[in-house]
């Protein structure tokens, strides 16, 4: 066989394997010129939001590695930050402590939900995408009935102001403002006219050092081979449901401090609705950075921030350049993150398919060459 | 050798699965470093009698076992894997265990690793342990060299040739401390010629560290080869046991196949010297576990033909390549037109029919009717058992055609049921058989594929199933292939008989030829 062909088939396949990445910047290569976006701008958008969303990303990697797929666990994660968040917003603690201690009370409430899911996904197996996706909902409701129904009248609320004026109930927004950024603006640093929040994107970097550190423990090491195939590691002896509990309990405890994160950057929480698409952004992102249901890195996660968000600030934008109509532009990043995750989802069952099919080949192609051989 | 207490000693075991005798009154010992050659055809028991000595799920779950086991002297009771890797015993299946991404060292250590202690995990407990890359390293370095064969602890599995990932399963057992006794279940299946040769020699250098190697295959060359004892089993009996180097290999094929008694011949007809119907010509199919490689066939007009071969060599592949139901490719001719492969539905427009092997899943509809199930392909393929209203506008079911064909082969087979209306998951598998025969006969085919007719009926319905085969084919003249794990029955009904092995056409003979000759057909390309 040449060389050439096969230096051919090599860059076909990491065009295949990466055509959604390659997509995303093609359009954005697009956009860029049409938008007319100062660099600095741009850039400082893209490290707001890369230190906002970061974290989150990352809270997807280790139930990936466990074998759970893309899983929408992190959303119950969102809702524990969310009730935290009310509490320390009520008890008017500000700042960094109040941060802190947000981050500290969603851990329990993540932790049990976390159990939760991960109990209910242990025996829905291998339909972990959509039973995930399906509890989200189904918290949702519970959520809203907790702060819709139950805060300031079984739960004390003290402060008025967060509270509907019927007396109980939370209003559908909560003033996060004397918590805003408060992580962010500590150790910030200015390059060049960009705003860099370096003690967030330290907790960032750390964790990514802990998720590191983490593949390579035991318990770890049992994770990625359940992952891979879960009869194997059961027949070793390794406790597989005890593992994938394990993992989707991590997954939402983080997914809490990172919906922290995420809410004091923005100073501002819509109460019912943060967390229902934050799922659907995450995953969305670390779709756009080349992962895929079984696998995903943390270089994933960072190239799937800043070329997703990229696409959230260009395409509303270049939207309403092109057609004078600003909604167009949002409409379509809309469409965009719901396609991305349709395609990625298609491409990684076409993947899995071809694979499989390569086993025919090979035979024709062996007796092809048994028929040259005796010719 | 030590000529003390034996390693292992099985005393009287027997098995049965739903009242079917699979083991009757096995007694086996092996000393320590003994290398076993265990043979015999697909189903006499050699999987059942392993899988009791390695505690598999699949034997408690059926009700256990009866007899006794002794390690080293000492009465031992195997209710799990575990228990058996406890008392030193390890196994290496047919079918890969192992991590596909992971390296071999990561399998060969799978939940074994080496750790090392950190503070998370004095805080979080043991399982934030790092793992000792460089003790498991040098682990599986031990392990893979006690084989005496190369492979690289640092390779991805997914990324070796089938022989390293064997080789990696047999390290994987090696570097259990303790073991005394392996159990290798057809590790050269999968094995060019070369690595079969360095897995020989891997065994004999387990023998000589004191390990104890029962070694199943069905390439006898390798048993003469390796094995100190051979041990031939048939219909669930261990026939023979003999030293190696006593015997030879068509002393060992008569052992496995031969049946005393002898198959009456006189009042057959001749065999069939007609045209053929289908030719088959470099087909491949893509069946897991069932690979066919290069067949060409050619099947005559109006014969049984039979095709018969060792489990895993690709006789089932045939059928089910040719039906469409798995991938293939090559080229078969059917009554002088060619049949394009890969589309179910040409095959049965040609007015083929195919009873599969896998009865529950492809031939039946479990919840539907008797009379659904044998009337639905002949109203889906070729418009039967239906009425045109309206100048074919609407298609009415014609449902008394249908009871009328039901209640026919219901009576012609000797269907037990409550009546058509009867549900087909209620029937035993005999019955449900029968339903199957009787869906592809109302079909009216010009020719018929019969997948495994008998496999798991008792002996009453197998008598009358292979009647109606042979009834059907010499009425209505329909030439029928039928595939079968049990040459005897496929010498009872068949005209000619084609043995295949190692995914090819080993040779085809008439039904009256010795077994033994079929036996040495068998044996003679495994793969």
């Amino acid at each position: 066989m040449s060389n050439r062909s096969f230096s051919g088939r090599k860059a076909a396949h990491f065009l295949s394997s990466n055509s959604v990445p390659i997509m995303f910047i093609l359009i954005i290569a697009v956009c860029i010129p049409i938008v007319g976006f100062s660099p600095a701008f741009l850039l400082n958008e893209i490290v707001t939001r890369l230190s906002r969303n970061a974290f989150l990303i990352l809270s997807l990697l280790i139930p990936i590695m466990a074998g759970m797929g893309l899983n929408f666990g992190m959303t119950l994660g969102a809702m524990a930050a969310e009730i935290a968040l009310i509490f320390t917003s009520d008890w008017q603690i500000w700042g960094i402590p109040g941060i802190v201690l947000a981050m500290i009370i969603s851990i329990p409430i993540s932790a049990v939900l976390g159990l939760l899911c991960g109990k209910i996904l242990n025996a829905a197996r291998g339909r972990e995408m959509i039973t995930s996706y399906i509890i989200s909902f189904f918290m949702n409701g519970v959520y809203q009935l907790i702060v819709l129904y139950m805060m300031g009248s079984i739960i004390p609320i003290l402060h008025n102001n967060i509270k509907l004026p019927r007396g109980y109930g939370i209003r559908s927004s909560v003033d996060l403002t004397r918590i805003r950024k408060a992580l962010d603006n500590v150790l910030a640093v200015n390059i060049g006219g960009v705003r860099i929040p370096l003690l967030t994107i330290l907790i960032i970097v750390l964790m990514c050092l802990i998720i590191v550190w983490f593949r390579r423990t035991k318990l770890g090491q049992d994770m990625r081979a359940v992952g891979q195939d879960m009869e194997v590691a059961r027949a070793a002896g390794i406790n597989v449901e005890r593992t994938r509990l394990i993992s989707i309990v991590i997954s939402t405890v983080l997914a809490g401090i990172g919906m922290v994160i995420y809410l004091q950057n923005m100073g501002d929480m819509a109460t019912y609705s943060s967390h229902s698409q934050i799922g659907m952004f995450c995953i969305a992102a670390l779709l756009v950075g080349g992962a895929s249901v079984d696998k995903a890195s943390i270089g994933n996660v960072f190239l799937g921030v800043i070329l997703f968000h990229t696409m959230f600030i260009l395409a509303p934008a270049a939207g309403a350049r092109i057609t004078g109509n600003e909604v167009i532009g949002e409409y379509f990043r809309v469409f965009v993150s719901y396609g991305v995750i349709t395609v990625a989802l298609i491409m990684y069952e076409t993947k899995k398919r071809r694979e499989k099919a390569g086993i025919g080949e090979q035979l024709a192609a062996a007796q092809r060459e048994e028929g040259k051989a005796h010719a | 050798m030590s000529n003390t207490t034996p390693l292992l000693q099985m005393k009287s075991i027997r098995k049965n699965f739903f009242g079917n005798q699979v083991l009757k009154d096995i007694n086996l010992t092996l000393n320590e470093g003994e290398v076993l050659g265990l043979v015999g055809e697909n189903g006499a028991g050699k999987s059942t009698l392993m899988k009791i000595l390695f505690g598999m799920n699949e034997i408690r779950e059926t009700g256990g076992y009866e007899g006794d086991i002794l390690m080293n002297g000492e009465k031992v009771t195997i209710g799990t894997s575990f228990d058996a890797l406890a008392h030193g015993i390890g196994m290496v299946h047919q079918e890969f265990s192992l991590i596909p991404g992971f390296t071999a060292t990561e399998n060969i250590l799978l939940n074994r690793e080496p750790q090392k202690k950190s503070i998370m995990s004095e805080v979080f407990g043991q399982r934030l342990n790092i793992t000792d890359r460089k003790k498991m390293d040098a682990a599986s370095a031990a392990a893979i060299d006690k084989m005496g064969v190369q492979i690289d602890g640092g390779m991805v599995i997914s990324d070796m040739p089938v022989g390293h990932k064997q080789f990696t399963e047999i390290a994987r057992e090696l570097s259990k401390d303790n073991l005394k006794l392996l159990i290798l279940d057809e590790p050269t299946a999968v094995l060019t010629e070369q690595e079969a040769l360095a897995l020989l020699d891997s065994i004999r250098a387990m023998s000589r560290r004191g390990i104890a190697v029962i070694f199943i295959t069905h390439r006898l060359q390798e048993i003469l080869d390796v094995c100190d004892t051979v041990a031939v089993m048939r219909d669930g009996v261990l026939v023979q046991r003999i030293p190696a180097a006593e015997t030879s290999i068509p002393e060992i094929t008569r052992w496995m196949v031969g049946r005393n008694i002898d198959t009456d011949h006189s009042g057959r007809r001749p065999v069939p010297e007609t045209e053929p119907i289908m030719t088959i010509e470099h087909l491949w199919v893509d069946m897991p576990g069932e690979t066919v490689r290069d067949v060409n066939l050619e099947v005559r007009r109006g014969e049984i033909l039979g095709i018969g071969g060792l489990a895993g060599q690709g006789k089932l592949g045939i059928p089910n390549g040719i039906m469409g139901l798995y991938a293939s490719g090559g080229s078969v001719t059917f009554d002088g037109e060619s049949i394009p492969l890969n589309q179910p539905r040409r095959c049965l427009d040609r007015q083929l029919a195919f009873v599969s092997e896998d009865r529950r899943g492809v031939g039946l509809l479990l919840h539907e009717s008797l009379e659904w199930n044998i009337s639905f392909p002949a109203m889906q393929i070729h418009d039967k058992f239906l009425r045109s209203l309206l100048g074919g506008l609407i298609k009415w079911r014609d449902d008394r055609a249908i009871q009328e064909v039901t209640r026919k082969y219901i009576d012609e087979l000797q269907i037990r049921c409550t009546g058509p209306r009867q549900k087909a998951k209620e029937l035993s598998g005999g019955n449900q058989q029968k339903i199957c025969l009787a869906k592809a006969f109302a079909l009216e085919p010009k020719f018929l594929f019969v997948s495994e007719p008998t496999r798991g009926i008792d002996v009453g319905a197998k008598a009358l199933v292979l009647q109606a085969l042979e009834k059907f084919n010499r009425e209505s003249g329909v030439t029928i292939v039928m595939i079968s794990s049990e040459l005897e029955e496929l010498r009872s009904v068949c005209d000619r008989i084609a043995i295949v092995s190692g995914g090819r056409i080993a040779g085809i003979l008439p039904a009256v030829e010795s077994s033994e000759r079929f036996g040495e057909l068998m044996v003679s390309q495994v793969i």
